[in-house]
């Protein structure tokens, strides 16, 4: 089967709440290993619906998941939670647990490996604890290890947020919104930290995102959703204004679609 | 919600109807003629010869009071020390049976919410609907007079009250963080220990020094009826119209709970 090659393989998914919003309508997907990939579309469109479901945060309501061979969906409780080892998750508003410092938000990455009692004495391998090291070492926080994380500032944040997904030895990220409570400088450098952790690692990852640009910028392929179905699937460079319009409905996208360098240049234009 | 249009077109706004304006005073008028009612009702069941002399008896009994008898203090130690330990031990009693009912009640960590839960709220409703003094007079009856008495019904009474504050805490947590651990494949366990616990520990601490400050205070008057501690004193003095006796316990009782409620207000602000 075609499918069985990509890493990640979604069939025919959908998702209706129970208030009776259908998020998510017959959504067929697949993400070969190491391929960076945004996800846009309006707000409400099922992105964030989308990754849930892959990792079943949100049960789907139909369709099949697939990761690495093994069908997510249908899996019981135990097995489930194996699955979700491999799947690290990052979120819009980072979701650290506040209270506890920098070093036990990355460790809590490993708590899908660690047994109850190791994790509540805070008893972690010594490997994993040289990882955590390491990987804070990378990001430049290895000095706010024993911080708590209610005292880092948002891109501080979003990057323990992110290492507590490496940590999980995952084969895919599922980013949602990870720019979208940070500024526009941060957002660049997040975005470009986290594509570069997945060309180091071969990570796959689905990028829910917002920002037009800033997917252009840092993704190899873009997917388009609209009221939960996928409108356009292609590269960056296909977007256009009609593209634009499929996706998000009508606007005047000729300023929105420049490079941001052409911004800079105008800007430094009108400064001057 | 009364717009109105005046004779030149404008529209005018009011905050109520003519209707509803009149509804509101006709409100406030049964109100008072209820209060009035009601006074009228009191002091008829009122023997007034007794007020009337209320402040000439109280002047008496207060002379009868003073100067409190300090040397009586030598005996009090004891007494009052039990009475920190029953409500220090009735205290870590109720938290340790009330910290798993809280968890059983709100229904986002009941494991079971059509037979759990409604059990749980059984068990806070039925220890809240009943004054520690009262739960004293039946355990009085039951274990005989002594302290254990007093420590069971500080304990029964507030189960119901640390288990209500403790479940709506749990209830009002933010849920992406709970939604971050279960991403990274941690079992129920450990998503309680690592997604849910440091989130209530703040709440938690205030609650169990505050219903420890109120224990206190419910602990001296338990001796009343028996159960140990300050109140078999007290009630020992009235006896015997001791009144400069009775005068020593009440400062020290106000001693101990000006002591409690600053050990409380310490533990509050040092959990933030």
């Amino acid at each position: 089967m075609p499918g069985d090659a990509a890493l990640l393989s979604v069939e025919g998914l959908s998702k209706r709440y129970p208030t009776g919003d259908l998020a998510l309508d017959d959504v067929d997907l697949q993400v070969p290993a190491g391929q960076v990939m945004a996800l846009i579309g309006p707000s409400g469109a099922g992105k964030s619906t989308l990754i849930r479901c892959v990792n079943r945060l949100v049960e789907p309501s139909a369709g099949r998941v697939r990761l690495e061979g093994e069908e997510i969906t249908g899996l019981g409780a135990t097995a489930l939670r194996r699955a979700r080892r491999r799947m690290g998750m990052i979120f819009q508003e980072y979701a650290l647990v506040e209270r506890l410092t920098v070093m036990e938000n990355v460790l809590s990455g490993r708590l899908g490996y660690t047994g109850f009692w190791a994790s509540w004495f805070r008893r972690f391998p010594r490997r994993d604890v040289e990882q955590a090291f390491r990987l804070l070492d990378r990001v430049g926080l290895a000095h706010m290890a024993d911080k708590r994380a209610d005292a880092l500032s948002g891109g501080q944040r979003q990057r323990v947020g992110i290492l507590r997904a490496l940590m999980q030895d995952p084969a895919l990220l599922l980013v949602d919104e990870p720019t979208a409570s940070l500024d526009p400088r941060t957002s660049r450098q997040i975005m470009r930290l986290l594509v570069e952790l997945c060309e180091e690692r071969g990570l796959a990852a689905i990028i829910n995102i917002h920002d037009v640009a800033l997917a252009r910028d840092f993704a190899r392929r873009i997917v388009g959703l609209r009221a939960g179905r996928i409108v356009f699937d292609g590269p960056p460079e296909a977007l256009d204004a009609e593209v634009l319009t499929r996706i998000y409905g009508e606007e005047d996208w000729s300023r929105a679609l420049r490079r941001p360098e052409e911004e800079d240049a105008e800007e430094a234009a009108t400064a001057a | 919600m009364a717009v109105t249009c005046g004779p030149d077109g404008i529209p005018q706004w009011r905050r109520r109807t003519p209707r509803g304006d009149l509804l509101a005073w006709a409100g406030w008028l049964g109100a008072v003629a209820l209060t009035m009612l009601c006074f009228h009702y009191i002091s008829e069941r009122t023997i007034w010869a007794f007020v009337w002399d209320a402040p000439a008896q109280g002047a008496d009994l207060v002379s009868r009071m003073f100067p409190p008898r300090w040397s009586y203090a030598a005996q009090l130690w004891r007494p009052l020390w039990d009475t920190i330990n029953i409500a220090t031990l009735g205290t870590a009693l109720a938290v340790l049976l009330g910290v798993p009912v809280a968890f059983l009640a709100a229904h986002n960590t009941t494991p079971s919410r059509a037979l759990l839960r409604p059990a749980a709220l059984f068990v806070i409703v039925a220890s809240r609907s009943i004054n520690s003094l009262i739960w004293a007079l039946v355990l009085v009856i039951v274990l005989g007079p002594g302290m254990l008495a007093g420590i069971l019904a500080i304990a029964l009474r507030s189960i119901g009250f640390i288990a209500k504050l403790l479940y709506e805490a749990i209830e009002e947590i933010d849920p992406t963080q709970v939604e971050a651990v279960e991403a990274t494949g941690a079992g129920r366990a450990q998503v309680l220990a690592w997604g849910i616990a440091p989130q209530v520990l703040p709440a938690f601490a205030g609650i169990s020094v505050f219903r420890w400050d109120i224990n206190i205070r419910e602990a001296t008057v338990l001796g009343l009826v028996g159960a140990g501690g300050i109140g078999m004193q007290l009630q020992a003095s009235i006896n015997v119209l001791a009144w400069p006796q009775v005068t020593m316990i009440f400062l020290l009782i106000l001693v101990t709970v000006l002591v409690s409620e600053w050990v409380s207000a310490r533990v509050r602000h040092a959990v933030i």
